[in-house]
């Protein structure tokens, strides 16, 4: 037997301090960027950390707990439209109406998942999208709203153009930063040993004393503030919604190749799916949609050939965690027998 | 007699829900299969039916004996190369290669369609009226997809209930495992239920082109609408699922009746009621046996 004093359990890795160094070198570097003034590089960083907070988000609920939610673009859309009433109709700075716009997203999530915690597998999936379905016809059936046409966020108009670009800006790197801290926090708690349980085995874990539904409920509504927010975020920096873009399945699309393709159930895997489904977009800009055929594509032959991801594969041949969630054992074999 | 009306067209609309719903209630029950891809596989169908009809001249009844077979025989494929691995490893990799099937089939279809809606025009038939007496007239064409709905239900039960292969189904359907130890060829099984799902909703997406027109973004409303009819009717049940398409059909109309917005809306809402108040469903039977 080895020798149990030899035995250490813990979690940093050589690669989580160095993607920790990275990690902040990475923030000073995204405060540098006001200062160059290209606006340009500021939107497309905007867009990279909300499909990346969106992939964080789906990611926590299916690669984490189990929930396959094709319906999450009911909270982008849900957060969009909370953004617009709370600053245009009830007079709210728009950038404090962002993180509360998050908050009426999980009141309505909550409302959701009275629903569709009915169902499991498969027919949760289709419930989720039902009810996303429902949301938008509601809002296009709103005058109040704007029906079919939508509605152009009024509030910022005094604000000077690179104020507001800065404000979002800010608000985009923060919520991003945010996301994944909480996101890895959450992990390494005991919230987070209970989900990987649910996540392994149901009956199991509850076997052990963890509460399956309250835990998948507080999962559920987590992601839905991150995604409501993320949400009222988009369109804090596209100043006009309409149902079918803020409720498109487009936005669940989007996040679902993302993770899959980068890795589900890991924290880096979304972010190497972001940046894979930016590098195709770009590549393939001149081509229309075959841009979402091949990424549709790489996801299925992800799910058929490799469905650990491309982090995954990474993680799985060199051994490398950027964001140890899982304690590792450690012995010493130098002393005692094996 | 409005109302009246507004009934027997939902009932009608009933029909071609249940075509819908057919296929997707089939693989549901003989392997656990949620195919997310189901509606577009309809459009792609109907769009086939266009390309034919604009290649050979053909009437879309004549271009849908065509297209019928076409899809079976991409069922069969489907099954037997993509989705048989995806058996036996939980819900998550069908979900997600199915969702990625119908983001695909859209954008294949608006790329090579371009994003114009279309119609299949068989000549007259779907705007001839058959008068009923009392002011009170059905389309043709809609009384056609029901009593086709009708026979092609008929017909499963039938295969279901009474041959060799449907007892393989419903072994399949009790445990698929002992099944196999029986001698039964699972993979060979799925991709003939499989096909028999895709040729059955090929039949409805014509039928759907027929009745209105549509675009390569109309797939995903037809999933919702047949998975909605497949859970009001409950799963496992055949007729169960004709009943629930036309309870969906009523609400439809009746909700488009009372403001034009509301029509699929008032869908989902009696879908969402029937969920919460009966989440089996009004004929579920108390054994997965039809």
């Amino acid at each position: 037997m080895t020798d149990t004093s030899r035995v250490r359990v813990e979690r940093t890795t050589r690669a989580s301090q160095v993607g920790l160094l990275a990690g902040l070198g990475v923030v000073v570097a995204l405060a540098a960027v006001p200062r160059l003034g290209d606006s340009g590089v500021m939107r497309a960083i905007i867009e990279f950390i909300t499909l990346l907070v969106l992939a964080q988000m789906w990611n926590l609920l299916a690669g984490y707990a189990g929930l396959v939610s094709i319906g999450q673009q009911a909270f982008v859309g849900l957060g969009g439209y909370a953004l617009i009433v709370l600053a245009d109709d009830l007079g709210l700075n728009p950038f404090v109406a962002v993180p509360l716009a998050g908050l009426v997203a999980t009141m309505f999530a909550l409302a959701t998942a009275t629903l569709v915690f009915r169902f499991s597998g498969g027919y949760f999936a289709v419930g989720t999208w039902a009810v996303a379905e429902v949301y938008r016809l509601l809002v296009a059936n709103t005058t109040a709203l704007g029906r079919g046409t939508g509605r152009t966020l009024k509030a910022v108009f005094p604000l000077a153009r690179e104020t507001r670009e800065l404000g979002t800006y800010a608000l985009a790197v923060g919520l991003g930063a945010a996301a994944i801290i909480a996101v890895y926090l959450a992990l390494r708690s005991r919230l987070g040993l209970g989900l990987m349980a649910v996540r392994d085995s149901e009956p199991a874990s509850r076997s052990l004393g963890v509460d399956v539904f309250r835990t998948k409920l507080v999962v559920y509504l987590v992601a839905a503030f991150g995604t409501g927010t993320t949400g009222a975020l988009i369109y804090l920096n596209l100043l006009r919604i309409s149902p079918d873009a803020a409720f498109s399945i487009n936005w669940t699309a989007y996040t679902i190749f993302i993770v899959v393709i980068g890795g589900l159930g890991t924290l880096e895997g979304p972010i190497v799916g972001t940046a894979v489904f930016f590098l195709l977009r770009e590549a393939l800009s001149d081509y229309g949609s075959w841009y979402m055929i091949l990424l549709g594509a790489l996801a299925i032959g992800a799910m058929l050939r490799f469905p650990q991801g491309l982090w995954g594969l990474v993680a799985e041949r060199w051994d490398i965690r950027v964001f140890p969630v899982q304690r590792r054992v450690r012995t010493d074999v130098s002393g005692g027998r094996r | 007699m409005i109302w009246l009306d507004t009934l027997v067209q939902g009932i009608l609309l009933g029909g071609l829900y249940a075509l819908f719903a057919t296929g997707l209630s089939l693989i549901f029950g003989v392997m656990r299969l949620v195919n997310l891809a189901h509606g577009d596989f309809s459009i792609l169908a109907a769009f086939l039916a266009v390309a034919l009809v604009q290649a050979l001249g053909v009437n879309p009844l004549v271009a849908l004996l065509l297209v019928v077979p076409v899809m079976g025989a991409l069922g069969y494929g489907l099954q037997r190369v993509v989705l048989n691995r995806l058996l036996g490893r939980g819900i998550l990799p069908a979900v997600l290669v199915t969702f990625g099937l119908s983001i695909v089939i859209q954008n294949g279809l608006l790329e090579t369609f371009s994003a114009d809606s279309r119609r299949l025009n068989p000549g007259g038939i779907e705007t001839a009226s058959l008068a009923l007496g009392g002011g009170l007239a059905v389309g043709w064409f809609s009384l056609l997809t029901f009593v086709t709905a009708l026979v092609l239900l008929a017909g499963l039960q039938l295969l279901i209930g009474r041959t060799a292969l449907g007892r393989a189904f419903r072994a399949a359907s009790d445990d698929g495992a002992t099944a196999a130890l029986m001698g039964i060829d699972n993979g060979r099984l799925y991709a003939l239920a499989m096909a028999l799902s895709l040729a059955i909703v090929a039949i409805a997406g014509i039928a759907l082109g027929i009745r209105t027109t549509f675009t390569f973004a109309s797939g995903p409303d037809r999933l919702l609408f047949a998975f909605e009819a497949v859970i009001i009717g409950g799963l496992g049940s055949l007729w169960g699922t004709l009943v629930g398409g036309v309870i969906l059909g009523v609400a439809q109309t009746t909700g488009a009746r009372l403001s034009p917005g509301w029509g699929v809306l008032t869908g989902h809402l009696v879908f969402l009621a029937v969920l919460l108040l009966r989440p089996s469903g009004l004929f579920a039977p108390s054994r997965r046996v039809d």
